[in-house]
C-alpha cells in the first residue's frame, strides 16, 4: 500500500494553535475535512498522548498524530498542519512542534508499507524545516509525492 | 537475535522505529528480527529480546527487563540508529 494521496483539502497552512491540544485538533480537522475520518478520531488522537506522554513527537519539531483503527476512521488518510508559532508538547529532545503530521488507518496490518513511504519522505533531514516554512498547499503536497525508495 | 520497538499503541510511530531499525542493522550487517508492541504487550513481546528501543517518554512504562532499553530521539535519523545499536550489540 502507497501512501495515501494527500490532498490539498488535507493540508493546513500557518495554523493558529495555543497548546498541543489545539495542533492535534487542527490536524484532526484537516482529516475530517478530506473525508479520512469524524470527529470522533481527533478526541482519540488526544487521548493517546494524555495517556502516554509526547512520545509521538517523533523528531526534532514533528508530531506524527495518529490512533488506533476504528470506526471513526472512513478511508486511509494522511495529513499535514504546519504551525504560525511553534507548540511545546513536552518532549524534552524534539520540542518545539512546527509540523503536525495526522495518520489514519483502517488496519494495523496492512499500515506498514504506507508507514514505510512515510520514513522515505522523512529520512531527508531537509523535510521537516522545508515544511515548516511552506507557504502554500501545493509546496507541502509536492513534497510527498515524491516517495522513491531509497538504495 | 531479536529487537522490540515499543510505542503508545504498537502501530505508526513503531512502525517507522521499526522499518528504520531495519535499515540501520542492514546497514551494521546485522541479522535480526524487529517486532512492533505497544506498552500493554511489551513484557511478553521483550521477554526473549536483546535490546528494546522506544522514546524516552516510555522508558518508565517498560518496567523490569533484562533486555537492553535504548531511547531514540530522532525516528528518522538512521544513523542515531546505527550508531546506538552498533554500541548495544557490540559490533
Amino acid at each position: 500500500m502507497p501512501l495515501p494521496h494527500l490532498p490539498l483539502d488535507a493540508i493546513t497552512i500557518g495554523a493558529h494553535a495555543a497548546d498541543w491540544p489545539a495542533a492535534i485538533t487542527a490536524a484532526g480537522d484537516a482529516l475530517v475535512r478530506s473525508g479520512a475520518t469524524t470527529s470522533a478520531y481527533t478526541d482519540r488522537m488526544i487521548k493517546v498522548i494524555r495517556e502516554f506522554g509526547a512520545y509521538i513527537v517523533i523528531a526534532p519539531g514533528l508530531a506524527l498524530a495518529h490512533a488506533r483503527p476504528g470506526a471513526d476512521v472512513l478511508t486511509d488518510g494522511l495529513c499535514v498542519v504546519t504551525l504560525a508559532e511553534p507548540v511545546a508538547f513536552g518532549h524534552p529532545h524534539n520540542d518545539p512542534v512546527s509540523v503536525v503530521v495526522g495518520l489514519a488507518v483502517t488496519g494495523a496490518d496492512n499500515h506498514l508499507q504506507f508507514v514505510a513511504e512515510l520514513a522515505n519522505v522523512f529520512n531527508d533531514p531537509k523535510v521537516i524545516p522545508a515544511l515548516a516554512g511552506a507557504t502554500t498547499a501545493d509546496f507541502v503536497q509536492s513534497v510527498f509525492e515524491q516517495t522513491e525508495a531509497p538504495s | 537475535m531479536k529487537i522490540v520497538v515499543m510505542c503508545g499503541i504498537g502501530l505508526g510511530t513503531s512502525a517507522i522505529l521499526k522499518v528504520n531499525a531495519e535499515r540501520a542493522l542492514d546497514r551494521l550487517g546485522i541479522e535480526a528480527s524487529v517486532q512492533a508492541t505497544d506498552v500493554a504487550g511489551v513484557r511478553a513481546a521483550a521477554a526473549d529480546a536483546q535490546v528494546i528501543l522506544t522514546s524516552s517518554e516510555l522508558v518508565d512504562a517498560i518496567g523490569k527487563t533484562n533486555a537492553d532499553v535504548i531511547v531514540i530521539n530522532n525516528y528518522f535519523d538512521v544513523d542515531e540508529l546505527v550508531a546506538k545499536l552498533e554500541v548495544a550489540l557490540g559490533s
